[in-house]
């Protein structure tokens, strides 16, 4: 089992009609993602990129009897998409788009709460990379061809720092069980926490790499999370060392608001948790390198 | 996007928070008009500026006449106030908000945030008002109070009953309170706020409970929705690179130092800036040109980084995806076309089709220095600086 994807998962693009719904669905299509069909209200029984289009999702779970799905839609209505995936079922949904207001996200996340932990959709995002299992499948944007198959698992709140894991770790020949970006913004669908806790009993992951960087509580949350919970060993680097304090950089969740949100306290608040840091951005690869060696 | 107290405080007041008398003014003999169209005796001149401790800079002056709110206003207008809050270059004081004096029996704190722990919208007060509530939570912590918020049903009476009583509220005055604070409550939520601060919130000798000093703060991505909040925004209150940048679509912070930075991605533009640290220099901004990193964009950070005189070396690290670094190759020479760099230039591309990418900055007979990694390219940008 891979950690949320993999071959079998059955994927509907929401907003499949759009510019970059279409360019990403085929760039899905061509890494061997198993594409199933899309949804855009209004265009139902129609055909795009030769595949069936619907109105709903309901509709598109029911007749291919899709379980995953990935928003293109713009950030205005990428609350009301994800919640409409979650009601129809589907079990994993990743938002792409940046740009959601945060009293939007608390209103999905709230939503959610009417399912039990069995029928729960996963969400992850959103302003996110995505999710991709090399070689088996990706539900996300990111470049696959550098993604080394392999046994490291990897959470980014960031897209291009977890492409430029990923390459690193080609380089050093080290490939990759699972890369997730979990988004830069304050409110995400699945935290650091989240990921991690699905790495630890994933057959296929033996170390895992976070990319936190400044603002949130996430990181420690998930620093605490393994240690008392994990076996596997866990590596991580934050950026922004050199971040001003209360200013956004770039992502809206990267601001320092409280303590233990710049990236030196919780660089040391990981350690104390037993985690491996890559004291910088340049040796992420090597140091999970170093891990590997010692285990 | 932030907004000013006088702006806060009208929202306020339409949710049903007590605010003072008070008017907004451009000229001193406005100002001396407006003190008289307020009546009492005593005034308080206010300068607006997108910044916290105002008073400590010399911001706000209490007036006994109306002559002396004109010759406060006059001091004040067209001043640059620095406080601890806005750094050394200071902000702008373009208008003037004159209010009548309240007399204060007591300073109350009240704050609304999103907590992100919970994800929920996280109410704090503390009898300790005036003080910023981080010295608050570091020299009295016991004095807060917290109530968290569920989203989905809202601020309930016995929540902000609770937090009255908390605040040590005699009784005739709870329901007046809990009203308030269900008013701020109610327009962080209504109006997409990030932040609502009422500090002090006072408690008057006449029992008034008043909102001395509001803040409030709004989710840029939420504006679409709030016209009439958007409408607000002072850009004489930002940074002229930041708004250069806000309007193209870009993510810019001016820092001090001289690297200046041209990347993809606000993780690995942090990332990059802690290398340049690593490696002995100082990054001139935060750049991020957005994941995709277009041709179109490229040329317009150009733009915003040669407009910064600090810059004495410019590092572009883009990671390719989606976007070749052919692609991007391209609209860098196309950039340099338009624009003449006068500093050391460092280009590092990574990921899809790299090779090509390099090979066409090398037969463009731009003049640049190639790197290869993020360290090397860090490296290289300081090393240039030196020469």
């Amino acid at each position: 089992m891979t950690v949320l994807v993999d071959k079998n998962s059955k994927i509907i693009i929401q907003g499949f009609t759009g510019k970059m719904g279409s360019f990403h669905a085929d760039e899905m299509i061509k890494y061997g993602s198993n594409v199933v069909g899309g949804v855009t209200p209004g265009k139902g029984g129609s055909k795009h990129l030769d595949l069936p289009v619907f109105n709903t999702v309901k509709d598109a779970v029911n007749e291919t009897g899709a379980d995953a799905s990935i928003l293109f839609v713009p950030p205005a209505f990428a609350a009301d998409s994800a919640m409409e995936a979650a009601d129809a079922g589907i079990k994993i949904c990743v938002a792409i788009v940046d740009g959601i207001p945060s009293h939007d996200m608390i209103r999905i996340k709230r939503y959610m709460r009417r399912y039990t932990k069995s029928s729960k959709m996963t969400l992850v995002g959103p302003n996110c990379a995505g999710i991709i299992s090399p070689g088996k499948s990706m539900l996300g944007i990111m470049p696959g061809h550098i993604y080394k198959e392999g046994r490291i698992g990897i959470i980014s709140r960031s897209g291009t720092l977890g492409y430029e894991a990923a390459q690193q770790l080609k380089n050093l020949n080290i490939g990759v069980s699972t890369s997730v970006g979990i988004g830069g913004d304050p409110i995400n669908g699945s935290s650091f926490r989240d990921i991690i806790e699905k790495f630890e009993t994933d057959e296929e992951t033996d170390a895992i790499l976070m990319i936190g960087e400044i603002g949130g509580p996430q990181e420690v949350a998930a620093g605490e999370f393994a240690k008392e919970n994990m076996k596997k060993p866990v590596i991580a680097y934050i950026a922004g060392l050199t971040a001003p304090k209360g200013r956004v950089m770039g992502h809206a969740g990267a601001i320092v608001s409280a303590y233990g949100e710049s990236a030196i306290e919780k660089v040391e608040i990981l350690k104390e948790c037993g985690i491996t840091i890559s004291k910088n951005p340049s040796v992420m690869g090597d140091t999970v390198k170093s891990v590997l060696e010692k285990m | 996007m932030d907004i000013h107290e006088y702006q806060a405080k009208k929202i306020l007041s339409n949710f049903g928070v007590t605010i003072p008398r008070g008017g907004i003014v451009y000229s001193p003999e406005n100002a001396e008009n407006k003190a008289r169209e307020i009546g009492g005796s005593k005034w308080v001149v206010k300068a607006q500026i997108h910044s916290g401790a105002r008073g400590k800079a010399g911001g706000i002056i209490v007036c006994n006449t109306p002559l002396e709110v004109a010759q406060a206003t006059d001091k004040l207008l067209g001043k640059k106030l620095v406080t601890n809050q806005t750094g050394p270059k200071g902000k702008i004081v373009n208008r003037i908000y004159i209010e009548e004096a309240t007399d204060i029996e007591k300073e109350l704190y009240l704050g609304l945030v999103f907590d992100r722990s919970s994800e929920s919208i996280m109410v704090v007060a503390s009898t300790e008002g005036g003080m910023s509530v981080e010295e608050i939570s570091k020299e009295k912590p016991e004095t807060i109070i917290r109530s968290k918020i569920e989203v989905a049903v809202g601020m309930q009476n016995f929540q902000a009953r609770e937090l009255a009583f908390g605040l040590g509220i005699e009784p005739d005055l709870i329901r007046r309170a809990s009203d308030t604070i269900i008013g701020c409550y109610k327009a962080f939520s209504e109006l997409d706020a990030t932040m609502v601060e009422v500090n002090p919130l006072v408690i008057s000798k006449q029992k008034q409970i008043l909102a001395l000093d509001c803040k409030m703060s709004f989710d840029n991505n939420a504006m679409f929705r709030r016209s009439q909040v958007s409408e607000l925004r002072d850009k004489t209150q930002e940074d002229s690179k930041e708004i250069f940048a806000s309007d193209r679509g870009l993510n810019y912070v001016s820092l001090d130092g001289n690297i200046g930075n041209i990347i993809n991605g606000a993780g690995l533009a942090m990332a990059s800036m802690d290398m340049i640290k690593l490696a002995g220099g100082a990054p001139a901004n935060f750049l991020d040109v957005g994941g995709g990193a277009t041709p179109e964009k490229i040329v317009k950070a150009f733009k915003l980084v040669t407009m910064d005189e600090k810059v004495k070396v410019i590092l572009v690290n883009i990671f390719a995806g989606i976007n070749r670094c052919d692609w991007v190759a391209e609209g860098i020479v196309d950039a340099l076309k338009k624009i003449e760099i006068k500093v050391p230039l460092v280009i590092r591309l990574a990921g899809t089709n790299v090779e090509k990418g390099n090979k066409i900055l090398k037969e463009s007979k731009i003049n640049y220095i190639e790197a290869n990694t993020l360290e090397d390219a860090a490296n290289k940008a300081v090393a240039a600086l030196n020469k």
